[in-house]
């Protein structure tokens, strides 16, 4: 790790008028990202902006039809939390199977999202719910906000207060974990509503994205063999050591089955 | 009293302060002006260095000094020498490329360290290695073993990247029996290469005395007898009297912390020039590329069988990778521990094994848990399995026909080891009821009905531990002798201070041991303390590897206890006005036979010390003994593991369902202590046969540099495992124990990988076992 000046801001506007002053300022939330990218000094950030002591950025609450949790709200939080239990447990799974119980006692959904790691479990959730991601400065709709792997449509200084996901009927989600990382080798979140169906895939492809074809298939059949016909394109997939992209490809309709049929 | 006696499941003296934080280990120790040394290491494979800047690094804030590989050539100091010399079929002598401390001039592998940066902090060390300017001119790297000897040569010293060719066993014989016999069946498999992982990286202090000249290097070493013994005699660091090696509490080592590297070396070295203590400690990305790899095997195997499948003859063609020098075991890695093991638990008549040993521009390769034998368990286990299947023979029945039977032994393999005892049968009976093989074919049927693959496989391995008989081993190419050392010293008020060469890296010496010395004495093992780890407390000695430390390092101390007793005897004679044949020693106290007449152990002791009624005409006062132990045989645990296991014909994903492992470690002090060795041993197996791989790309850089990508095993990864033992005692030492370290490691890969070709009905499945090759097999196979 570099030498860095630290900094625990008490409001958001100072969060922000202490990045704008820094020469490569970055904010710190649960540090899982963060500090391995800064032991290994993959990350220099002149100024670590830590936001723990910022208000009203955690916490779970419902809100008109949306289930709203605050960027600062640990993994364990979200896992373990009766209002998520109550709204939409998918959540509660796949804030459960993120890392191990160390990482969720420290990482945030609001680091997680702001990171956009391909691999990353949250991505699917919020683009399968169609959620809103808040920001000190605006909302932005998830379909436009994870726009390449680690990028975001957030500004360089803006700072995500919530996450908000509206209240779906049915949902879940099935990881395929890499046995190493335990990072989603390939995620499938499903959620329905209305006869409407959204399938968003993690882990597989260079970022999250939605899988149009499971979508219109399971729109007109929810079944698992609506799904048989399906084959995702291995050149539009990740290949690595641990799994070649037909592999990936393979599993990303696997684990779909799998979604739906637990939802059945 | 707190329990004592041999075989009782005593919890472990050592794990209080293990478990509250209070162990000390290297980095824990911190010396008065120390200094902190930063690695500047290659980031390239295979490289000449055209040229090196060190001027901005010297310069930079809070650095002491930038030590180059330059400056350690013109210092002289000596290769890093490997402690085995092994010939080639020819008879000539292994082709051995020099190891420079730090590379001057021309770069072999990613990590090799060139500078070292002595600064005030840490921080400002490894701030300041990145201002190392070097110039590196690179070359095409040598990295896979298959056509290394292909390849242009790395050193002009080492013809055809090429060490040794080795043999062992009767060709002529061997190829005879394949080519008349009924079946022969062939394979090819590659064990794969490993990253050792010890949780506690390797760090150093080196502590050179302006003043007295003496040089204590504080490191994390499985043998700081044999440290010293290379820095003195070998690299030259300081003479054998002014150097003190301590090893603190170790955080395991698993082979890797036997050899002596580079970074403690440059350390010492530095701390003589600079005349300060300097301290390092790895960071866990320098463990992964600087720390001694283990396996990495390509092998083609063939068993030839009559119509009965009787074995009849075993050969065996292997090329192993040393990486880019020889580190200081690696030579005898896949010869001398790894040919000799190829009999097995059978009777095969004629066995042949040639070994061509190959560098390549990756981090050197050396001995890891359990260290050539594993990959010779490995090979014959596999095929083992798929001629029973060729043969269409239950796995187990051609297991039987083949075993060397308990009337046997001694038994005289074809590859010169000689078993002092054994009861293969024995094993294999308990394992199989222990994993109830009878009702096998109802779970495949029940897992079936759930659309999992269910299969079981088998593993009949043997190794051989207890290095090792000095004279064998030196006429096979040993540079060291291979006893140990211990001293029994008992004080006056009769409780016990044990020193031994065996170094602990958590195995439990400190249990074990006093469990030994307490029996011996018929005291209270908290009467007893053991010491290990410092070459200026202790004897020399050799340290602990090869599953060595009880079977020879104990047995010193049993011997040195013998001698206790033999002296207090005589002083007990004087006592008790007897003759010394007399006097009977049994549950502390010596008795004179026939009679209610004795003195307690406590008595003697004080007696020894306090000499008013003493007989100091024939016998020096004191009762403290010491024993240096060389062992007549290595000594040959064996057992059956069976590995049930369910695959998910969708992803590949290998379950576990059940492993059993019946092991015959002999006589076993601490069976707590035995099967968590076991437990260990599995699951670094199962992590060889599932899930761990190291990979580098052609260019030399290591893929798997980190957790991300280098898959430790788990404890959900494993299941829960049914552990039980059979005993036949060793018959050539005192204790009668056979050594426990390593057994888990060497048996359980082939009988995970036969359960899964079980499974799925194939011969073959390389390493690591990965959902993605296995969901490959079974597209290959059919579909799923
Ligand atoms: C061993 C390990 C295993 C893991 N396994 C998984 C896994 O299985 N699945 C998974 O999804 N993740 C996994 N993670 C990642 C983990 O979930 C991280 O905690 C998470 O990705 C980042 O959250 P954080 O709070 O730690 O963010 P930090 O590391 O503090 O920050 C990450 C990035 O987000 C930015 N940021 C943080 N908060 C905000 C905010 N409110 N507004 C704007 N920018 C912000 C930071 O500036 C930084 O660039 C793992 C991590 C580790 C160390």
């Amino acid at each position: 790790m570099y030498e860095f000046t630290y900094h625990k801001p008490q409001t958001i506007k100072d969060a922000i008028s202490l990045f704008a002053k820094a020469d490569d300022g970055i904010y710190l939330a649960g540090g899982h990202t963060l500090i391995p990218a800064m032991k290994v000094r993959l990350r220099a950030p002149t100024d670590v902006i830590d936001l723990s002591a910022l208000d009203g950025l955690s916490g779970i609450h419902e809100e008109s039809g949306a289930l709203v949790i605050g960027a600062l709200t640990t993994h364990d939080a979200v896992a373990t939390s009766e209002v998520v239990a109550r709204a939409i447990p998918a959540l509660n799974k796949l804030a459960a199977g993120i890392g191990d119980a160390q990482v969720r006692n420290r990482g945030t959904i609001g680091g997680s999202v702001a990171n956009n790691d391909p691999a990353a479990d949250y991505p699917a959730g919020l683009m399968a719910l169609d959620a809103t991601i808040r920001t000190d400065r605006r909302e932005i709709s998830v379909d436009d906000f994870f726009t390449a792997m680690f990028e975001t449509a957030l500004e360089e200084d803006e700072l995500i207060r919530s996450v908000s996901f509206p209240i779906v009927e049915s949902a879940t989600y099935i990881k395929f974990p890499s046995p190493a990382s335990r990072y989603a080798t390939v995620g499938v979140f499903i959620s329905r509503q209305g006869g409407q169906v959204r399938v968003a895939i993690t882990g597989a492809a260079a970022c999250v994205f939605r899988c149009t074809e499971m979508e219109t298939a399971l729109s007109n059949n929810f079944a698992e063999d609506a799904l048989d016909s399906i084959q995702l394109n291995a050149d539009d997939m990740n290949g690595d050591m641990h799994a070649s992209a037909e592999y990936r490809a393979h599993l990303c309709v696997v684990m779909a089955k799998r979604a739906v049929a637990s939802l059945l | 009293m707190v329990q004592q006696s041999i075989g009782e499941r005593v919890l472990r003296k050592e794990d209080l302060r293990f478990i509250t934080g209070k162990g000390s280990y290297t980095d824990d120790i911190n010396l008065p002006g120390q200094a902190y040394a930063c690695f500047v290491r290659s980031p390239v494979a295979h490289a000449i260095i055209k040229g090196m800047d060190i001027s901005t690094a010297t310069a930079a804030d809070g650095v002491i000094a930038v030590l180059t590989g330059e400056q350690v050539a013109e210092d002289g100091l000596g290769s890093l020498p490997c402690g085995w010399m092994v010939h080639s079929k020819d008879g000539s002598e292994m082709k051995q490329p020099f190891h420079p401390v730090m590379a001057a001039d021309k770069i072999n592998y990613v990590g090799e360290p060139v500078a070292i940066v002595v600064a005030e902090t840490f921080l400002a060390a490894k701030n300041a290695s990145e201002l190392v300017e070097i110039d590196y001119e690179e070359i095409d790297a040598v990295v896979d073993i298959s056509s290394a000897q292909s390849a242009a040569d790395i050193y002009p010293e080492v013809p055809g990247n090429t060490v040794y060719n080795w043999e062992l066993g009767e060709k002529a014989d061997t190829e005879k029996a394949i080519r008349e016999a009924a079946h022969v069946t062939r394979i090819s498999l590659t064990n794969n290469r490993l990253i050792p992982n010890a949780i506690e990286p390797r760090a150093a202090i080196a502590d050179y005395n302006t003043g007295t000249q003496d040089l204590t290097l504080y490191t994390t070493s499985q043998n700081p007898g044999l440290a010293r013994l290379i820095l003195t005699a070998f690299v030259q660091i300081a003479p054998e009297h002014k150097l003190r090696i301590i090893a603190p509490d170790v955080g395991g080592g698993f082979g890797s912390k036997i050899f002596v590297y580079s970074e403690e070396t440059a350390l010492a070295w530095a701390s003589k020039k600079l005349g300060i203590p300097i301290k390092w400690t790895a960071e866990r990305s320098e463990s992964f590329v600087a720390d001694a790899h283990g396996r990495d095997h390509v092998t083609e195997v063939e068993l030839a069988m009559d119509e009965e499948g009787h074995f009849l003859g075993l050969h065996v063609k292997t090329i192993a990778n040393m990486g880019a020098y020889l580190s200081t075991f690696s030579a005898a890695v896949p010869t001398y521990l790894y040919g000799t093991l190829l009999a097995g638990q059978y009777k095969t008549p004629n066995i042949y094994v040639e070994v061509d040993a190959v560098v390549t521009n990756t981090a050197p390769v050396d001995a890891y848990r359990g260290a050539g034998r594993p990959e010779a368990a490995y090979l014959l286990e596999r095929i083992v399995e798929v001629a029973a299947r060729e043969m269409n023979l239950d796995p187990v029945e051609i297991r039987r026909r083949n075993f060397i039977a308990p009337s046997d032994f001694p038994y005289q393999t074809p590859v010169a080891l000689e078993y002092d005892s054994g009861d293969y049968e024995a094993s294999l009976n308990k394992a199989l009821e222990m994993a109830d093989y009878d009702g096998f074919s109802e779970r495949k049927k029940e897992a079936a009905s759930r659309g999992k693959k269910r299969g079981i496989g088998f593993s009949c391995y043997i190794e051989a531990c207890g290095l090792a008989p000095s004279q064998l081993a030196g006429s096979l190419g040993a540079g060291v002798g291979l006893w140990e050392s211990g001293e029994v010293r008992v004080n006056a008020t009769g409780t016990v201070t044990v020193l031994t060469g065996s170094q602990s890296t958590g195995q439990g010496h400190e249990t074990t041991f006093a469990q030994l010395v307490a029996s011996k004495f018929g005291i209270s093992i908290d009467d007893v303390e053991v010491i290990h780890g410092d070459t200026g407390k202790l004897d020399f000695g050799m340290g602990t590897y090869g599953s060595r430390s009880l079977v020879v390092g104990g047995s010193a101390l049993s011997k040195a206890a013998d001698k206790v007793i033999a002296k207090g005897k005589k002083i007990a004679a004087h006592m008790l006005d007897s003759d010394v044949e007399d006097i009977d020693f049994e549950d502390g106290e010596f008795r004179v036979r026939k009679s209610n007449q004795s003195k307690t152990f406590q008595e003697i002791a004080f007696a020894a010390y306090v000499p008013h009624d003493y007989p100091l005409e024939e016998l020096e006062p004191g009762l403290s003994e010491k024993a240096f132990y060389d062992p007549a045989n290595f000594t040959y645990p064996a057992g059956t593991h069976i590995c049930e296991v369910e695959i998910d014909p969708d992803t590949g994903v290998v379950d576990i369902i059940k492993f059993t492992a019946v092991d015959d470690f002999g006589i076993i002090i601490n069976p707590m202590i035995v099967e968590g060795q076991v437990h260990g041993g599995i699951a670094q197996g199962i992590g060889q046969a599932l899930l761990e791989q190291c990979i580098y790309d052609e260019t030399g850089q290591l893929l798997t540099g980190s957790y991300m990508d280098y898959c430790m095993p788990r404890a959900d990864d494993l299941p829960s495992f049914e552990v039980g033992m059979t005993c036949t005692p060793c018959t050539h030492n005192p204790i009668g124990a056979k050594g426990c370290g390593e057994a888990g490691a060497i048996g359980s890969p082939p009988a995970v990988i036969n359960a899964i070709t079980d499974a799925l009905g194939i011969m073959e499945m390389d390493m690591p076992a990965t959902s993605e090759r296995v969901w490959r097999a079974m597209q290959q196979a059919g579909g799923a």
